[in-house]
């Protein structure tokens, strides 16, 4: 990269790239995976999630990582996005169990797990 | 598919209110009105409403209703679900802010202004392509095109930046010490030896936002001259350093870092330096000689780093969380980071909540916002019912705050003038279960197990410190401990070599000052709290 | 007597880097479990560093070690934000189950117990790390339970 325009060149491709990967898939699953998300457990929700996924054979979720949200207390977090409705509900205190309970029901089925919802937006 | 949501609050107010049985009517009625379909109720954590008794928002219109009733469920439903009419009597205006709208998280983000964590917990911290997607790079890339060092210099001064090491010397005059100086080498390091007990928005920054840091640290060397930097890691941070080191690779492979970057004259490289287990290291000249593969000593200032830094060249020392600001304000103005927070402490800061709180976590909120707002409405207060005892404020050298400092304004003036400081931003909350003299031997038994070594006063002083405080909660206390105690902490206070032994009396020194009857129940041979186990020499002789 | 031709060949790989002795000694920890006085002789030797800095350097970091350890080591934390949380009952429950204190090594040789400076993870806390695996919320319970874990993977590797 050598000028502003080429800087600005990625910058519009990056963001078709996650428009056109949000639209890709009904469901974008989120998994919070800082130190404090781990020490809580995130990698076996990790894990517990992709094999859910891969079990069930669901073709319209993608999976992606992102840092700490800043509610450690709440870890192990993810977030489900509905990406046509824009709409994210975030589950706090996440266990393997719950995590696969949160991919049949929520991601498969359309409803959400509201016992373990820490906010909805 | 849904074409309105409810969203109700269940906390254990609203329980208490009803809530549960409210949400089965809701959703019992639904059904009855063949609504089932069209409107999802949907359970939330507190709505940020207290004592209203039953909370719900109905979504998309983000209407309130408060002190909802059994009887009212259905009126709702024929009245705002099926004509679109609010029902007055119930509906709630006071709401804080737009954010208010988006359930349990305006609580808790609220009163928060995300500037330097804009990016984390919302893009990928290892793809390079999300960050420029969120503006990444574009002030170093307007810095190189459309700037001059001094511009991007001067517009950091203008905005009164105060280095979020917990300092607060300002950051543009600190560059400007190291403009000036005339050198083939200099070094803009960034300090991520985050140790500081109860912080960790350094870390939160690294994990989540690296290209921040890197694009902060590149600015710098532009702004006073330098062409490598260091990001000093501390050892633990494993995934600090992996993804720092990730970030910088591919900030190499773009070109943002390297040979002429945008075309423009000005080279910048990074390398990583992993810390090997040393708080102390945390102080700059002490990192500095760590860097140069020496026991991470601090060394005698002046000379200032900016003058005489790593290898005897003028070297650049800031916090993670200072230069992830730096784009921001590049690209934004100085005025627009002067919006935010006080007259003398603009901008935002970032806490960490730990300790007895019901919401631990981690919050960036504009500077001179109160103890008791923290505290009460982001972290939700005390848990188990107990009663706040004090704040420790900056880490475990932080000041100690009581209830008497619960509405003071956090900025770095007003902190000063009640002897305590801001610091790192970690923000400790005790509970009245706890035990001043076992909490405060904790203090010191960090100091011990941290102290270089290098000038007696701190070596020998939190010992000796140590030692009293053992025999105090042994119930062995001499009746001279705590004029013992303040003779030492003060001779520390004034003739420690460095940073760390002048502060770690300072949380002693307020616990004597704040909770002195205490100590002297324990030289009296009581613990309020139970958590000493005092085995008084005069039980047997009384 | 351990092959210490390996050491030359990692100072060798950091020639290109400014003051390199803390990797060098990382790294070397790393292949042999400790800093003996005849690696850091050895160390000193291919360095040119006086001896008593490099020793002055080893003995000064926490991540450094003099001594052999366990095969894994257990670090808690007990700074005041954990501290504040419980985590002196959970390191009473660990140093009971060991059967060691802070700073020693279990008769097994199988985990050495030792305090770490916070890792600042205080909104989870307690927290305890073993080798490079944080744990949090923590409870004596959960503490013992991990160990129990990697006390099981050890017996069945072994």
């Amino acid at each position: 990269m050598k000028t502003l325009s080429d800087l600005r060149a990625i910058k519009e491709k990056a963001k078709k790239e996650m428009a056109a990967r949000e639209q890709s898939a009904k469901y974008r699953i989120v998994v919070a995976m800082g130190t404090c998300g781990i020490a809580a457990g995130a990698r076996t929700v990790m894990s517990a999630i992709l094999d859910e996924i891969s079990k069930r054979n669901i073709a319209n979720a993608v999976v992606t990582q992102t840092g700490c949200l800043g509610f450690c207390d709440q870890e192990p977090l993810i977030q489900i996005i509905q990406t046509d409705k824009n709409v994210t509900t975030t589950y706090g205190k996440i266990d393997s169990e719950t995590a696969r309970k949160i991919i049949y029901e929520h991601v498969m089925n359309d409803r959400v797990v509201s016992n373990h919802v820490f906010m909805h937006q | 598919m849904h074409r309105i949501h409810i969203l109700i609050a269940m906390d254990a107010h609203t329980i208490s209110q009803g809530a549960r049985s409210i949400k089965d009517a809701m959703s019992r009625e639904l059904a009855l009105a063949g609504l089932a379909d069209e409107v999802r109720v949907v359970e939330t954590g507190s709505l940020g409403i207290y004592d209203k008794g039953v909370v719900l928002v109905v979504f998309p219109d983000g209407v309130y209703y408060v002190g909802v009733k059994m009887e009212d469920v259905s009126e709702i439903i024929s009245e705002h679900l099926i004509k679109g009419r609010i029902v007055e009597r119930l509906h709630y205006l006071d709401i804080p802010t737009e954010e208010a709208t988006m359930g349990d998280k305006s609580a808790r983000i609220g009163k928060q202004v995300r500037v330097v964590l804009k990016n984390a917990g919302v893009i990928d911290p290892e793809s390079i392509e999300e960050y420029i997607a969120h503006d990444g790079y574009e002030a170093l890339g307007k810095a190189l095109t459309e700037m001059k060092p001094e511009q991007v210099m001067e517009e950091v001064k203008a905005s009164g930046m105060q280095g979020r090491g917990g300092a607060f010397f300002p950051t543009g005059v600190k560059w400007g010490f190291a403009a000036r100086e005339k050198s083939d080498e200099k070094y803009i390091i960034c300090n991520a030896d985050e140790g500081e007990p109860g912080t960790f928005k350094d870390r939160l920054i690294l994990e989540g936002d690296p290209h921040a840091v890197i694009e902060g640290m590149a600015l710098a060397g532009f702004a006073v001259g330098a062409h490598q930097g260091y990001v000093y890691i501390r050892g633990e941070y494993r995934m600090s350093i992996n993804r720092m080191q990730k970030a910088i690779e591919q900030a190499r492979k773009h070109g943002l870092l390297g040979k002429n970057i945008f075309g423009s004259s000005f080279s910048f490289d990074l390398d990583i330096r992993e810390g090997a287990g040393a708080y102390i290291c945390g102080e700059e000249t002490a990192l500095i000689e760590s860097i140069e593969g020496k026991r991470g000593e601090p060394r005698n200032k002046p000379p200032f780093p900016p003058s005489v830094g790593l290898w005897g060249k003028p070297t650049i020392v800031n916090n993670v969380e200072t230069l992830a600001n730096v784009p921001q304000i590049i690209l934004k103005g100085a005025k627009w980071y002067r919006s935010m927070g006080t007259e003398n402490s603009p901008g935002t800061k970032v806490f960490t909540m730990v300790g007895n709180i019901n919401n631990p976590g981690l919050i960036e909120v504009p500077m001179g916002i109160t103890l008791r707002e923290i505290i009460y409405d982001i972290g939700h207060g005390i848990p188990e019912g107990k009663e706040f005892l004090l704040a420790q404020l900056g880490g475990t050298t932080g000041g100690i705050l009581t209830r008497e400092h619960l509405d003071l304004p956090l900025a770095v003036d007003s902190l000063r003038n009640a002897g305590a400081g801001m610091g790192s931003g970690a923000l400790l909350v005790v509970d009245d279960s706890q035990c001043i003299v076992d909490l405060v031997k904790t203090f010191v038994e960090f100091f011990v197990h941290e102290s270089c070594g290098i000038c007696t006063l701190c070596r020998e002083g939190n010992g000796r410190l140590l030692e009293i405080l053992e025999r105090m909660s042994d119930g062995k206390g001499k009746q001279d401990d705590l004029r013992l105690m303040e003779e030492l902490a003060n001779a520390m206070l004034r003739g420690a070599f460095c940073g760390l032994g002048q502060a770690a009396p300072i949380p002693i020194l307020g616990c004597l000052r704040y909770f002195r009857s205490e100590f002297e129940q324990h030289l009296q041979g009581a613990c309020r709290a139970g958590k000493c186990e005092l085995h008084a020499e005069n039980e047997a002789a009384a | 007597m351990p092959d210490l031709n390996k050491i030359d060949k990692i100072i060798k790989s950091y020639e290109n880097t400014r003051t390199p002795l803390i990797y060098i000694l990382k790294d070397v920890q790393k292949e042999y479990g400790l800093l003996s006085d005849e690696i850091l002789t050895r160390v000193a030797k291919k360095t040119a560093i006086p001896l008593s800095e490099i020793y002055g350097v080893a003995t000064f970091y926490s991540l450094f070690t003099t001594t052999a350890k366990g095969k894994h080591i257990v670090r808690c934390c007990n700074n005041a934000p954990c501290h504040v949380k419980g985590s002196k009952e959970v390191l009473d429950h660990i140093k009971s189950y060991l059967g060691v204190e802070t700073g020693e090594t279990t008769a097994d040789g199988s985990f050495t117990l030792e305090f770490t400076s916070c890792l600042g993870l205080c909104a989870v806390a307690p927290v305890m790390m073993v080798d490079n695996e944080v744990y949090g919320n923590l409870t004596p319970e959960k503490a013992v339970a991990i160990l129990k874990d990697y006390k099981m993977k050890g017996t069945s590797n072994a």
